[in-house]
């Protein structure tokens, strides 16, 4: 494989005009996926059988659950895994790209074959499973969306964190106070948006440098947050911290598709709210005018001076506006998935979603993507250590941060920033 | 994230090709190879995380002094506030105003006096003089991992890099100087060294990787310390809840034995005193990193790279292997921070939690010490004060001690904010081209020559 790695990579100098490139970074990751899996689920196969369950006993429609032998499925797996895999090598040898599709398909048989590994011997709710990872990836959807805005208008934005915790307190707070869940909402993104008013007018106006104020403002939120909390929260929690709730709502018709049903379309109204977030950012971002001009300012901002973009003003608009979606993100906390707020309580999630940013490549789809993979591993994690599995909950916890690493090192495809990112624009 | 930019990303792949060719030819950026004899001539501008490195070193220490002021000032309101007989004075302020005032002056007076009696001298035990000195010890105690984790931040901030992570290299230090401690029993003396030695080592590799994958691959430091940081925490806690791993033998909780009698950092004021070996390790390692940043060869690499990398690269300076020796040194003074709270703090056995927050104080300590050996020392122990005090603030006065992370939060963004300072305090903006000794810049030119 070390020969293979160091061959040259343009096809010959003879021929210009079509400069063939040759990854292997594709089959090689590949064959690092089939060692592994031929080690786990075969060499460390286990017995029993893993049943899928793929309805909920609510549904109308019941399917039958699936039946998976661990060790067979391994076997099976294993090599259709490696069979996909000499596919690979034979067309990257040719430089020819590996379709989505086959990537897609390793993936889900990879990951069949892990969950099957993973809970022998028990049954596993994969309605429950996924609409949970739905469940848990919708903070850091938004969270992940924000920081796709902020970054790609040239704002560096590391204060995802605080933008969630500062939202999910101030929805608490306001939503009790109103009795309110919208009102909390609403109260949770004029939170996000103040952060980064902060954010904004220090890295726009006064070109303190993003990176610091960002690490900074986390610090102030959670000191600040917690110490609300201990002051006013605490001691009286029924007045101040007892928030009316979203609850989830059952989208009739909808909700009865078999298998998509039960995940997508049994979720609280803020999951909902993520889904028009998503497909309006990435519209907002590639179809209109002010999409165009945010990227402009965000890649070269000098251009889009000349031709009459105002470059602070778009940049600071937008960091708010940035800032609004992931402090709508942080009442998911309080006001869906908890019910009250507690110090501290994003637990890093805005460090995932700043994860989900740069491995998904500040695109808002490839970022929802990521940030649904990094709940997936979240849920999956929770449900296997229910189920009792051989693989420690914290090595599936680390997954996001190794997965990024890996991303920003450039060893899973290739990431680059919006070019003038974390750069102020500054005129003499 | 700036840094996978054109400009720096290039540069970066002639270099992977051609290990060995490390001379200005193969060092030159991609983009100007029409006109490569030119490139020497005219470097490049620094990259605006270098131009940040030179406001910071070279902002004046009134500009510090005034940003603690107005953070306490922003503490005082915020205790004032939320301080309940305020609240209820408010109701008829304009009857009887100066209830109200006096609420607030009893509120923040008596917050920061009980922050004073705590942090430096207890005058309500004046009559006995070890008891009244005590707080003044503990400051230095929680001063002591602040500085050390301070000095490895301020060192790679020096050469341009953002080390966010302290949390990361503080566990794994703490870590690995911890197992030694409570697991490997060895001769008195002879055991604290290798303990402190493993401890190190462990931070310098945590640190290591990080310039590793900034020289190699490019990847910004930031988003790689955060990210090693949580995979730190994960870890940590994996190895704390494992039997034969750190975790104490027929325990269930996520906690190691405590470390072994002849691992700990001795007393050095006497029992009564918290303060520790660890102190006197600090000292020596500010002088250290004073040496080195100030006198040594390494040091003015890592200044140069620091005030810009494209000119140090074109004065035959290695940047990447900088970067790297950087990292390590870094690693390991924050390691010693973790190397301080498993043999010195946390004697009774480490926990995921150990880190404290010191990661992050870390951060701000180095920048209101400007990135200077010696600012960092004598800032770590103002925020030792502070944490030192935060303490007794909560136990006589009721206030909780996340106000400390608040009055840390507005020092730096004041500090890092200069041009705010100035317009609050109405001062002049001052004269770049005045200086009170000769200009640094000249006297590096010279050593160059």
């Amino acid at each position: 494989m070390i020969d293979v790695k160091t061959t040259p990579v343009p096809a010959g100098g003879s021929a210009p005009a079509t400069i063939a490139v040759r990854s292997w970074k594709a089959p090689i990751g590949f064959s690092a996926f089939v060692v592994i899996a031929a080690v786990l689920f075969i060499g460390l196969g286990r017995d029993g059988v893993t049943n899928f369950r793929l309805s909920t006993n609510s549904d109308l429609i019941q399917l039958p659950e699936i039946p998976l032998p661990a060790l067979a499925t391994g076997i099976v797996a294993t090599a259709a895994m490696a069979t996909i895999t000499v596919y690979a090598f034979l067309r990257a040898r040719e430089a020819k790209k590996i379709p989505l599709w086959v990537t897609t398909l390793f993936a889900v048989i990879f990951l069949t074959a892990f969950l099957t590994w993973a809970a022998a011997g028990a049954t596993l709710p994969m309605i429950g499973l996924l609409a949970g990872a739905l469940t848990v990836s919708t903070p850091l959807i938004f969270g992940s969306l924000g920081g796709v805005i902020s970054e790609r208008v040239g704002v560096v934005n590391i204060a995802i964190e605080g933008q969630l915790l500062s939202g999910a307190f101030v929805a608490a707070l306001v939503a009790s106070i109103t009795g309110n869940p919208f009102a909390g909402l609403a109260g949770a993104m004029l939170a996000g948006a103040l952060v980064s008013t902060i954010l904004a007018s220090f890295s726009i106006k006064y070109f303190v440098d993003q990176i610091i104020v960002g690490v900074v403002l986390n610090v102030l939120v959670i000191g600040l947050t917690s110490f609300l909390f201990s002051t006013l929260m605490s001691g009286n929690s029924a007045a101040f911290n007892a928030p009316a709730r979203f609850e989830r709502i059952a989208i009739p018709l909808l909700s009865e598709i078999p298998i998509l049903g039960p995940i997508l379309f049994r979720q609280s109204i803020i999951v909902y709210l993520m889904y028009i977030a998503v497909v309006a950012v990435w519209f907002a971002l590639f179809k209109t005018r002010w999409g165009l001009r945010l990227r402009a300012v965000g890649e070269h901002p000098t251009a889009a001076d000349t031709v009459g973009i105002k470059v602070r003003a778009t940049r600071f608009w937008n960091v708010l506006l940035a800032g609004a979606i992931v402090g709508g993100g942080g009442a998911f906390f309080s006001l869906a998935a908890v019910g009250s707020f507690q110090k501290e309580m994003t637990n890093g999630a805005g460090f995932i979603a700043l994860a989900a940013v740069i491995f998904g490549r500040w695109d808002p789809i490839r970022a929802t993507l990521a940030a649904l993979l990094f709940g997936f591993a979240t849920n999956l994690q929770s449900t296997l250590s229910i189920v009792g599995s051989p693989v420690p909950s914290e090595f599936m916890l680390m997954l996001p941060y190794i997965v990024t690493i890996f991303a920003v090192a450039g060893l899973v495809g290739y990431s680059r920033p919006p070019a003038a990112t974390g750069k102020p624009y500054i005129t003499s | 994230m700036s840094d996978t930019n054109d400009n720096k990303a290039t540069p970066d792949k002639p270099d992977q090709l051609s290990a060995a060719g490390t001379g200005p030819e193969a060092a030159a950026p991609a983009t100007v190879t029409e006109a490569p004899a030119a490139a020497p001539a005219e470097t490049q501008e620094a990259p605006r995380q270098n131009q940040i490195v030179k406001e910071i070193v070279g902002g004046s220490a009134m500009i510090s002094l005034l940003a603690v002021v107005l953070a306490l000032v922003f503490g005082g309101i915020l205790i004032a506030l939320t301080d309940p007989v305020v609240q209820q004075t408010a109701t008829y302020f304009f009857a009887r105003p100066g209830d109200m005032i006096g609420a607030i002056a009893d509120a923040v007076g008596g917050a920061y006096a009980a922050l004073f009696r705590g942090s430096v001298f207890n005058y309500l035990r004046a009559d006995d003089f070890a008891a009244a000195i005590r707080p003044l010890t503990a400051t230095l105690a929680n001063a002591t991992p602040l500085i050390a984790a301070g000095l490895g931040v301020a060192l790679a901030f020096r050469v341009g890099l953002f080390n966010i992570g302290g949390r990361g290299q503080i566990l794994i230090a703490a870590a690995a100087a911890g197992y030694v401690g409570a697991y490997v029993p060895l001769p008195p003396v002879i055991h604290l060294i290798v303990a402190l030695v493993v401890g190190l080592i462990g931070g310098a590799i945590w640190g290591g990787i990080v310039g590793l994958l900034k020289a190699r691959t490019g990847a910004h430091e930031v988003i790689v310390t955060i990210m090693l940081n949580y995979i730190a925490f994960y870890l940590i806690s994996f190895l704390l809840r494992t039997p034969g791993a750190l975790q104490a033998p027929g325990q269930s909780n996520p906690r190691s034995a405590p470390m072994l009698e002849t691992a700990q950092f001795p007393k050095i004021a006497g029992d009564a005193y918290d303060l520790n070996l660890g102190f006197i390790l600090v000292i020596v390692a500010t002088i250290y990193v004073w040496y080195l940043l100030n006198r040594s060869a390494m040091g003015f690499q890592f200044r140069a790279v620091g005030e810009n990398p494209h000119a140090a690269r074109v004065a035959g300076i290695n940047v990447k292997a900088t970067y790297v020796k950087v990292m390590v040194i870094a690693g390991a003074l924050v390691g010693l921070a973790g190397v301080q709270q498993a043999l010195g703090n946390f004697t009774g056995g480490i926990a995921a939690g150990l880190d404290a927050g010191i990661g992050f104080d870390a951060i701000t300590v180095a920048l209101l010490g400007r990135s200077k050996p010696v600012g960092v020392f004598f800032a770590g122990i103002l925020f030792g004060a502070l944490k030192a005090g935060a303490v007794t603030m909560q136990a006589a006065e009721g206030i909780p001690v996340d106000i400390v992370l608040v009055v840390q939060s507005f020092i730096v963004l004041f500090i890092a904010a200069p041009p705010l300072v100035r317009s609050i305090f109405r001062l002049p903006t001052p004269d770049p081209n005045f200086h009170w000794r000769k200009p640094k810049l000249d006297r590096k030119a010279e050593v160059a020559k």
